[in-house]
């Protein structure tokens, strides 16, 4: 990483630009139907300038902040999978020839830039890594992985439901990013400190102006990263929880959470590392065209799981500890990582607020029945 | 092979699902190209006897006419398929199974002993046995024509069973109930309309009826928790599914309290 430095809001407005005039298609936080939402961004009036969101299990609100802080939120329902694992995408398609088949190439995806990640994103963006290119190069993810640019945006304020601090994901950034910054508001002083993590990154900092921090900036952004991380709304006990879980399976708590569970897979859509997918091959009416869809699938659907004679989760119980039995354990064992990284997204936006760190620490508190 | 022959009948119902398939527009001269259109009221004064290698009925069992009837047109089908909240689950007309018919009745027409009706509006799976059923109120044009196309190419039609949030999530729209506090059918009720209502601030009414696992208690719970109280609730699971099981069941548990 680079020493610090430091940008005000015209030099991020100028790194917009820039990322624009290489070609990015740059996506950031926006407001949208009363929620933070990944959009396009022209410049920094497009990002949620002066709001903020109270996140409760079950609840999310969008308030107004007395400043005019541009980062002054945490996640949205949506991370970077929306882009890079899209929820629908042709893998291919073809047509009926003369000489046999032919088949066309997808559409070629636009290079993404995104512009205020947060550290628990960058996270999953690598948990996703090790899913999508760690043994077979998955070629939906590949293609928009590679060309991808990121700016992240450390928390200063985490939210209600957030506990990256529990699985060392936040609240700053370490790796993963090309540039990564902190904002800091301090009455009318508003600034961001800035970072490179990569030599494209310090490019861009260059051409956006951006120039050393005093030491007292730098010094004012560690300690609000200093202070968020003992500030977050949820904790996580991991010791030995892997471990805990493999041994859980006939917990009886499995049960309790299930007579909540709506399995309607919310958990698994907005979690940034959920990766499930089916796919189902379609043709026209007259059988000429044909195409294979690739949608967002969920371990909670009763079909994801039906083979001959039904499917092997039928209870709502199976479903709930498959899923977080293979986030907090069975992860490691297929990817060598956790497949929770702490954002809270699950907890915020299950619609009767089922929360994984409270059924984890129910589990944990009452070892003794099995 | 011969065009399979495609028969359309309706019951109770408001002819929206039927209409489905002349709303195919773009679709529907390749849907007239590979299918027989043989019997079809509401498109064509064609009739072709059965028997029918697809036979689309609409509409619910509410009067003796219709139980004998409907059972005619299974023998002369073979592939059955009921479209819409009406012959799937009986309709917004089943709110008469919680009702007197017969008092009804005295009050709309002028002479009641004319009418000739059943003490409910039934889905046509009470009466005979249905192959698949294509959900919602009205159908999704298509889910009609992914139907059509799976029987012609002698495949499983892609329907899905799921929860509407499975939608909302892939066209992106941000829960309703989550961010804005409105009370939504949506987690307990099955996809197949593109979750329309909560991409316009609405929520989900269930038209789809029960997705295939539904809680409704939880929902329901969470609804109370939340300050929605027992009558707007009865009201909101007794809509086009209201006598869809899982929705019956627990509008009866809340209606005792309310």
């Amino acid at each position: 990483m680079t020493p610090a430095q430091v940008l005000d809001r015209a030099g991020l407005d100028r790194l917009i630009e820039a990322l624009s005039a290489r070609g990015y298609r740059v996506l950031g936080p926006t407001v949208s139907d009363g929620a933070i939402v990944y959009g396009d961004l022209a410049s920094t009036s497009d990002l949620p300038v002066g709001w903020t969101d109270r996140q409760e299990p079950a609840q999310y609100r969008l308030e107004r902040r007395d400043d005019e802080a541009l980062f002054g939120y945490v996640v949205g329902p949506q991370s970077p999978k929306t882009r890079l694992h899209p929820a629908e995408v042709v893998v291919w398609s073809g047509e009926k020839t003369a000489q046999g088949f032919a088949m066309a190439p997808p559409a070629e995806p636009p290079r993404y830039a995104f512009v205020g990640v947060r550290p628990c994103e960058l996270a999953a963006i690598a948990v996703q890594d090790r899913v999508f290119l760690g043994h077979e190069r998955d070629a939906v993810y590949g293609r928009r992985r590679e060309g991808l640019f990121l700016v992240a945006v450390n928390c200063t304020e985490p939210g209600g439901t957030c506990f990256c601090s529990s699985m060392g994901t936040g609240p700053a950034a370490v790796d993963g990013f090309d540039v990564v910054l902190t904002e800091v508001v301090d009455g009318r002083d508003h600034y961001f400190t800035a970072a490179a993590g990569s030599e494209r990154g310090a490019e861009l900092l260059v051409e956006a102006g951006a120039t050393e921090a005093k030491k007292g900036q730098a010094k004012a952004a560690a300690g609000l990263l200093e202070a968020a991380a003992g500030r977050m709304g949820r904790s996580l006990d991991t010791t030995g929880l892997a471990d805990l879980l493999r041994q859980a399976l006939e917990h009886p708590h499995w049960q309790e959470v299930a007579k909540r569970c709506l399995t309607c897979a919310n958990c698994t859509l907005v979690c940034p590392t959920c990766f499930c997918s089916n796919v189902e091959d379609t043709t026209d009416l007259s059988g000429r065209r044909a195409e294979r869809v690739r949608r967002w699938d969920s371990c909670f659907n009763f079909e994801f799981s039906l083979i001959h004679g039904g499917p092997h989760r039928a209870s709502p119980a199976a479903r709930y500890r498959q899923w977080m039995t293979h986030k907090l354990a069975w992860w490691f064992d297929q990817f060598g990582t956790s497949g929770c990284v702490g954002c809270g997204r699950c907890i915020t936006w299950c619609p009767v607020g089922i929360d994984i760190t409270a059924e984890a620490a129910a589990i944990r508190d009452n070892r003794e029945v099995l | 092979m011969a065009k399979p022959k495609l028969g359309v009948f309706k019951f109770a119902s408001c002819d929206g699902c039927q209409l489905s398939l002349l709303d195919c527009e773009d679709e529907l001269l390749a849907v007239a190209d590979a299918v027989h259109i043989a019997f079809f009221p509401e498109a064509s004064r064609e009739y072709i006897e059965g028997p029918y290698d697809l036979t689309l009925v609409e509409g619910s069992i509410t009067t003796p006419h219709d139980l004998e009837a409907i059972k005619k047109i299974r023998a002369d089908s073979k592939f059955l398929v009921t479209i819409g909240a009406c012959a799937t689950a009986g309709g917004i007309q089943a709110l008469r199974n919680w009702k007197d018919v017969t008092e009804f009745t005295s009050y709309v027409y002028a002479h009641p002993e004319y009418i000739s009706t059943l003490e409910t509006s039934t889905p046509v799976s009470d009466h005979i046995p249905v192959d698949f059923e294509l959900r919602g109120c009205p159908i999704n044009k298509w889910q009609l024509v992914e139907l059509v196309n799976a029987l012609l190419h002698a495949r499983k039609p892609n329907i899905p069973t799921y929860s509407v949030c499975v939608e909302c999530k892939r066209r992106g729209t941000s829960c309703v109930m989550v961010a804005q506090g409105i009370p939504c059918l949506g987690p307990v009720t099955q996809a197949g309309c593109d979750a329309i209502c909560p991409a316009y601030d609405r929520g989900c009414y269930g038209c789809f009826g029960p997705m295939e696992s539904p809680n409704v208690t939880a929902l329901a719970e969470w609804w109370r928790s939340v300050g929605v109280d027992d009558r707007t609730l009865v009201n909101a699971l007794r809509g086009f599914n209201a006598y869809a099981e899982p929705f019956r069941e627990a509008s009866d548990v809340y209606a005792q309290q309310a």
